[in-house]
């Protein structure tokens, strides 16, 4: 029985002890004097979350047709559409997508430039040549590349929300940003002077943000029934451009769970091996 | 390593080759047959948990360098390769980030235990010594291996903790700038400290070898901090510390999975997904968890020279810990006022960790002026103080007399059944 009881204290300190530790890691990227965006349902979430491909699909949709006029996203390749754990098109419609952009190549036999067809291969072609030109062409500010961003992208929990974090595993605080980011554009309130050429949003940091508001309800035509509402799309281009940001996530998750099953018996097996070796001694 | 061998080869091939190399004998000594006090408790599990890491560590990170571009304009882009076209690669590179964090976490609880149970008195100190040096080049290899991924924090992290030699007086600049390589952190200094973050693990691997000579010298230390009297006080490592640590291990991978697999970035920075740019600067410059605590106690002073001599001070006063530490008995079980103090004292760290990393503000730059005072105060008053005025409780004879004692009336099946061990 002591030995039980012991073997319950020691693995518990140091979980405890660990935990008030890692939650000094919380990222401090604090929103000055904007609201905690709300924590919204992701189908993503969670050890056994994985990415509703329809979703992904009208993602990807609102992304092509909106987003992808400004935001470039250079480590995204047209193969990446067909890949397993994304929105799963076919390779047939991965490579279409692909064809219908033209991208530059060469140098040729003659030593020019020349343009072609997209193929699989192909990195998504960014909107503007360099971050100069994409600067020039909207008042003077960059809009993020979209690579990596729903990952780049969090606010402040605070204490206790960060250590609670650990057990329900909550990670989403950069799809919950860009989403309210999206929703969030108003009327500055009384008293608050706008900078020239920027726009009020209650979730960005500061309030101005030079991106007008990018889309609203009925912009973008669905073809499977979904709400054409801002809502909906903001919802739809942010799993969108988790999956983009995080491609391997159903993989790592369920991977995650054949390891935790392996591991917890494994150690179940070493507890009761360790009991009978230990048996004769007391310690 | 403990004394002479008793291996007896049997095979003739391996008396051949152990009367020309007594490998298989030293393992076997080192591994098998060497005593390890029968009183050590789970806390004792982490330093075979550490190995792990390291070879974890060693491991992953030899991967990932295969697909690794040391270069300002590839680096990022790199890593991102790694983590969407290479095979696992998102596996191998989150086991290596995560894994930083899980080799600070056991190194933290190591040297707790260690503070605790009194291991770094004599004659252990030397074996202390070098936990610390072995924790100093942990901290530099971490520090640069940050860097490596070339975002936002990495590149500012670089640049502020770099920065920090510039407070010394005559020499700081210049050697700021033989750190930079440049007059900026720009492509040499990610060059160079790829070049030493590969190099640092492998030093690191080496002083672990003295480490663990320097135990198998001393002996364990163990809960009740009295020396082993006889063969039973201790059992042969292989099967009871073996079988032992490997349950040990294994939760902590339980624990290291729970991380990696679900909430891989919870302990790094979003900023690291944004590529470095030395022209916009984070809200926060705020670095890894595992040096919260003495990037408060940087903060804490006003003057800057100050404050970097204060953060190192913070390691280096650990290296005098067996001297400062005046009591007569080694461990903190036995000690009723060292134990308060010692808690205290861990609070005061995990303290001082938040301030790290809250903004240098108000109430926060206050509260991390008094607890870095007490942080060294502990140290340099309270130790040395306890010792002299403490009125320890008695210390039991033996090992065995303590589990004996404990064990009474709680498994009565086993009082008195103490399986005599003989030592090695």
């Amino acid at each position: 029985m002591s030995t039980t009881m012991s073997f319950r204290s020691t693995l518990l300190r140091p979980l405890a002890v660990a935990a008030l530790a890692f939650g000094l890691a919380a990222p401090a990227l604090a929103a000055e004097g904007a609201p905690k965006p709300p924590r919204e349902e992701w189908s993503f979430a969670g050890p056994f979350g994985t990415f509703d491909q329809a979703q992904l699909q009208r993602g990807f949709q609102v992304f092509k047709e909106v987003c992808a006029s400004c935001h470039a996203a250079h480590l995204f390749s047209f193969r990446n559409l067909a890949q397993p754990g994304g929105p799963s098109f076919s390779e047939a419609q991965a490579k279409a997508v692909a064809e219908s952009y033209q991208v530059q190549d060469g140098p040729n036999d003659a030593g020019d430039m020349f343009d072609r067809p997209g193929r699989l291969s192909d990195r998504w072609p960014s909107p503007f040549p360099n971050e100069q030109a994409a600067r020039a062409s909207n008042g003077g500010a960059y809009p993020p590349d979209f690579s990596t961003l729903a990952k780049a992208r969090t606010y402040e929990v605070g204490f206790p929300g960060f250590l609670i974090d650990i057990f329900t595993q909550y990670q989403e605080q950069g799809p919950d940003y860009i989403h309210a980011l999206l929703v969030g554009y108003e009327e500055p309130p009384e008293g608050f002077t706008l900078p020239e050429g920027a726009h009020y949003n209650k979730y960005f940091p500061g309030h101005a943000i030079k991106m007008p508001q990018p889309i609203s309800d009925g912009q973008v035509t669905y073809s499977d029934g979904s709400p054409e509402t801002l809502d909906q799309y903001s919802r739809d281009v942010t799993a969108f451009m988790m999956w983009m940001a995080e491609p391997h996530l159903e993989a790592r998750k369920r991977i995650g769970f054949q390891v935790m099953i392996f591991l917890i018996i494994f150690a179940g097996l070493l507890y009761f091996t360790k009991k009978k070796v230990w048996k004769d001694v007391a310690h | 390593m403990s004394g002479h061998s008793t291996f007896e080869p049997k095979h003739p091939a391996l008396k051949w080759f152990e009367s020309r190399l007594p490998l298989v004998g030293l393992i076997h000594s080192s591994f098998v047959a060497y005593p390890t006090p029968r009183n050590l408790n789970y806390w004792w599990t982490f330093g075979g948990i550490l190995s792990l890491m390291l070879v974890c560590q060693i491991l992953s990170g030899v991967v990932l360098v295969m697909h690794y571009t040391p270069h300002i304009t590839l680096a990022f882009d790199s890593v991102e390769h790694i983590m969407r076209d290479v095979s696992y690669g998102w596996l191998i590179r989150y086991i290596h980030s995560n894994g930083a964090s899980m080799f600070f976490i056991a190194v933290y609880i190591h040297m707790f235990r260690g503070l605790y149970y009194g291991s770094y008195k004599a004659p252990r100190e030397v074996l202390w010594i070098l936990g610390c040096i072995i924790y100093l080049l942990m901290m530099a290899t971490a520090f640069m291996g940050y860097v490596l991924p070339w975002g936002q924090m990495s590149f500012w992290g670089a640049t502020v903790i770099t920065n920090l030699f510039s407070a010394f007086p005559v020499v700081g600049p210049t050697i700021v700038e033989w750190l930079w390589g440049g007059f900026s952190v720009d492509n040499a200094t990610l060059n160079r400290f790829f070049s030493l973050h590969y190099l640092l693990p492998f030093m690191i691997a080496g002083v672990v070898v003295l480490h663990v000579w320097a135990l198998h010298v001393v002996g364990q230390n163990n809960p009740t901090g009295v020396e082993p009297k006889s063969a039973k006080d201790t059992v042969p490592f292989t099967p009871y510390a073996t079988i032992k640590d490997a349950f040990g291990m294994v939760c902590f991978l339980i624990f290291f999975a729970w991380f990696l697999f679900y909430i891989p970035n919870y302990l790094g920075h979003a900023d690291n997904y944004i590529p470095a740019n030395p022209l916009v600067t984070p809200a926060h410059i705020v670095p890894e968890w595992y040096y919260l605590p003495f990037y408060a106690m940087l903060r804490a002073v006003p003057d800057k020279l100050g404050g970097v001599l204060t953060m190192f001070g913070a390691i280096i006063v650990l290296f005098f810990v067996p001297w400062l530490d005046t009591s007569k008995v080694r461990s903190g079980v036995y000690r009723p006022l060292f134990k308060q103090f010692f808690w205290i004292w861990i609070a005061v760290c995990i303290g001082l960790g938040w301030l790290g990393s809250k903004p240098a503000e108000g109430g926060y730059v206050i509260a991390g002026r008094i607890l870095t005072i007490y942080y060294f105060a502990h140290f340099l008053i309270i130790l040395p103080l306890l010792g002299l005025f403490e009125k320890p409780k008695a210390v039991p004879a033996s090992i065995t007399e303590a589990v004996l004692g404990k064990n009474k009336g709680a498994a009565p099946a086993s009082a008195g059944v103490s399986a005599p061990q003989t030592k090695g």
